[in-house]
């Protein structure tokens, strides 16, 4: 077990990162928000030519056969540019959800053909997978309900629903856009009424969350990376008084333990990428939710003025951060899980 | 060298030598073998192995005679790193070995009453005379001096350059004339450290570490090891100060509450992160990749080790206090001692071995590269720098 990157993970890496320096500048994505948040051209490339959509998928079923390692890196990588992109969503979540079915659709996933997308709340978490949706199944194997907070539905050509350990595929279901929190990854209600949908097998929506749990706090260690960089450029550069900001001690103080949470950040995204125990994922969840939304806040306050205007993409890191936080559990949420799971048991509890 | 040579080693070394026999003997002849510390070179305790096999070695030998790592801390952290980057081969033939089996314990004569943080404004004097150094002035804050055979030592050599430039570093014979060791008591009622008064010690030219004038480069390998040696030592999830918290809050559950329970949680995730990247730094260093990760390890301890520890007593709802007897304490016997003793000992953490806010200092500047704050002292020569 390594908490380091491998060789082949600093590759990927440096390739994806050099397409969205290139592609998906900071800018480019404010500019995009609010008519067509979805890159649907940078997808096609990162899925087709980088071919990050199969990583998760095993070769024989048409995929590139990496592992959570390299989509780890992906995922830190889109983090740092709140890529507006489904991999999370589409390669990630459903792709694991379909991955013990070993279903056809895998392999168009892999080639980024075709999209998916978990019909689950991302309000839901590992420990309350069921919230936000009321979807059941009747006789004839119809859906009838609704699930919001959906993330990647709209650009999804496949929603996969799991209802009662079981996971059905429907396509052309009604998927309402409802104005989100986070611009770079809006969320959706999605309602069905008898709606026709495929059996594709058994579903552990639990297990699914806490493997994407697992893997978003690599993107969140990508989104407070990008913030305390962007900040420590700042403050070089930003002069009051005569000096750079960045040389007032309460200034670098505060740089400074961001920096050691950011650290701190990384062991444990890559401890839940080598260990996928409950325990790991739970701590990287938890620690990483709040590291990314402090150094967001932080990144904000410490450009003044600047940080609050629409014009600085700041504020695409600070929602991306606060919207995540509450994604597939809360840090609250995980710290409890935690209490049986390491034996700090809650008063009453044994 | 790999693990399978070690292992070899060591089972070669146990048939020779009786760990239930002389405890001395056993960790002299421990020494001889490189097993001491493998990564050191061979003939001074090592065999020039990488880093992390010396964790084989003391998975093997975990049955055996150990060391007090408590008193020889200092040596063992401090001053054995300085010998081998600067010391002669004289030098490091002739300390390296009681420094390790323990025979001899050391201490460090570096702070004084107007030097602590700004360390390089130090005003111990060392004159030379002829083969000899002639040395007078006033440590403090001197961590088991009443132990020490020898001392690491920095002190002003020529006051007329700016005071980085004027140091030169020592190893200072404590059992000479004129080294006087009083003890100081601590908030915790004993005392660990003592203030130490040195006054025409002489010491001859070979117990000089590197260069005359160079003892601030000296000093700066004696304290980055100090803060690995303080931060960066390895623990088992949930060990350490954790360890006695949550054992406590198992056997007492009459005194949880939630809000206790919610800062608990907090705690413990923040300690895991803490410990899972000072791994993650070991892996880097043993991978020849040492990153910048070191220097804030130190800082987490600290915070953490005070909040645990804070967070105990709260917990116990413990309103006494084992022992406030003024002695000279043998050891840091944190874990034997009660949870105020604990307490008030961790308020140490952030002060030793650099504050936790000079720490933020050299993060933000080293690492960070963010500009220093405007600075008087650095060109003027240090008799003319305003005290
Ligand atoms: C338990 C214990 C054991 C010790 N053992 C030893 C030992 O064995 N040998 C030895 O040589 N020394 C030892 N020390 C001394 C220790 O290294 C010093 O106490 C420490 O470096 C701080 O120096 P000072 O006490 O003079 O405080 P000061 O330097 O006067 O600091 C006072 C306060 O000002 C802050 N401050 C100072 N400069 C700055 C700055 N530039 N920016 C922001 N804040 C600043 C400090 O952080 C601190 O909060 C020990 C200390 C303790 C508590």
């Amino acid at each position: 077990m390594t908490l380091l990157y491998s060789e082949v993970e600093e590759e990927l890496r440096s390739s994806v990162r050099g397409l969205l320096a290139d592609r998906c500048p900071p800018a480019a994505v404010l500019q995009r928000v609010e008519s067509e948040p979805n890159d649907l051209d940078l997808w096609k490339t990162l899925a087709g030519e980088i071919g990050v959509a199969g990583l998760l998928i095993p070769e024989e079923l048409g995929g590139a056969g990496a592992g959570p390692g390299e989509a780890a890196v992906v995922l830190e990588e889109l983090g740092r540019s709140v890529a507006p992109v489904p991999f999370f969503t589409s390669s990630v979540l459903a792709t694991r959800a379909l991955l013990p079915t070993r279903d056809a659709l895998l392999g168009e996933l892999a080639e980024g053909r075709r999209t998916a997308a978990l019909a689950v709340s991302f309000a839901a978490s590992p420990y309350a997978p069921a919230r936000g949706s009321s979807v059941t199944v009747d006789g004839d194997g119809r859906l009838s309900g609704t699930v919001s907070g959906v993330a990647g539905a709209d650009v999804a050509d496949v929603l996969l629903v799991p209802v009662d350990g079981d996971l059905y595929a429907v396509e052309g279901a009604p998927v309402t856009v409802v104005p989100s929190l986070d611009l770079t990854r809006p969320v959706a209600t999605v309602t069905f009424a008898r709606t026709p949908a495929r059996r594709v097998g058994a579903c552990d929506v639990a297990a699914v969350l806490r493997f994407g749990a697992g893997l978003l706090a690599s993107e969140q260690l990508g989104v407070a990376e990008w913030c305390l960089d962007t900040t420590l450029a700042y403050v070089k550069e930003r002069h009051q008084f005569a000096r750079p900001i960045g040389s007032f001690q309460a200034i670098k103080h505060r740089l400074a333990d961001l920096w050691l949470d950011v650290v701190r950040a990384r062991a444990a995204a890559r401890n839940a990428v080598a260990d996928a125990s409950s325990v790991s994922v739970a701590v990287a969840a938890s620690w990483n939710a709040g590291v990314a939304v402090r150094v967001a806040e932080e990144a904000l306050q410490l450009h003044g003025g600047i940080g609050m205007t629409w014009e600085h993409p700041v504020h695409l890191y600070l929602k991306r951060a606060k919207a995540a936080e509450i994604a597939l559990g809360t840090p609250g949420d995980h710290r409890e899980a935690l209490a049986s799971l390491v034996g700090v048991p809650a008063p009453g509890a044994e | 060298m790999n693990e399978t040579d070690i292992n070899q080693r060591v089972a070669a070394f146990l048939e020779e030598h009786d760990p239930g026999g002389d405890r001395l003997e056993f960790l002299r002849a421990r020494f001889d073998a490189g097993l001491a510390w493998v990564w050191f070179p061979e003939g001074l305790g090592g065999l020039g192995a990488p880093r992390e096999l010396q964790q084989v070695v003391e998975r093997e030998l975990a049955d055996t005679p150990q060391l007090n790592s408590g008193k020889q801390a200092i040596g063992l952290g401090m001053a054995a790193p300085t010998i081998l980057a600067f010391g002669t081969a004289e030098q490091q033939r002739r300390f390296l070995r009681p420094l390790w089996t323990g025979e001899e314990i050391w201490c460090q004569l570096f702070s004084e009453p107007g030097a602590g943080s700004d360390l390089a404004t130090l005003a111990t004097r060392a004159v030379r005379d002829g083969d000899e150094w002639v040395v007078d002035g006033q440590k403090v804050w001197t961590s088991g001096a009443h132990h020490a055979r020898w001392a690491i030592l920095v002190a002003r050599t020529d006051p007329d350059v700016p005071k980085h430039r004027g140091l030169t570093y020592f190893v200072c014979d404590m059992h000479a004339p004129g080294v006087e060791v009083r003890p100081l008591r601590q908030i915790t009622g004993e005392a660990e450290f003592n203030e130490v008064f040195l006054t025409g010690v002489r010491l001859s030219d070979d117990l000089r570490l590197g260069e005359v004038g160079d003892g601030w480069r000296v000093a700066q390998t004696t304290l980055m090891n100090e803060r690995v040696a303080i931060g960066g030592a390895p623990t088992r999830r949930g060990g350490g100060v954790m360890a006695s918290v949550v054992s406590a809050w198992r056997e007492h559950p009459e005194l949880r509450t939630h809000e206790l329970h919610q800062r608990l949680l907090a705690l413990w995730v923040e300690a895991e992160a803490t410990r899972l990247s000072g791994a993650r730094l070991r892996e880097q260093l043993a991978a020849g990749q040492p990153g910048p990760e070191g220097s804030g390890m130190k800082l987490a301890f600290a915070k953490l080790n005070q909040e645990l520890t804070g967070f105990d007593v709260e917990f116990l709802r413990d309103l006494g206090y084992d022992d406030w007897a003024f002695r000279r304490s043998e050891d840091v016997d944190f874990f034997g001692r009660g949870p105020g003793y604990r307490y008030l000992r961790a308020k140490g953490n952030s002060i030793e071995g650099g504050t936790s806010e000079i720490l933020r200092n050299i993060i933000s500047e080293r690492v960070l590269g963010l500009p220093s704050e405007p600075r008087i002292d650095k060109d003027v020569p240090w008799k003319d720098l305003p005290r």
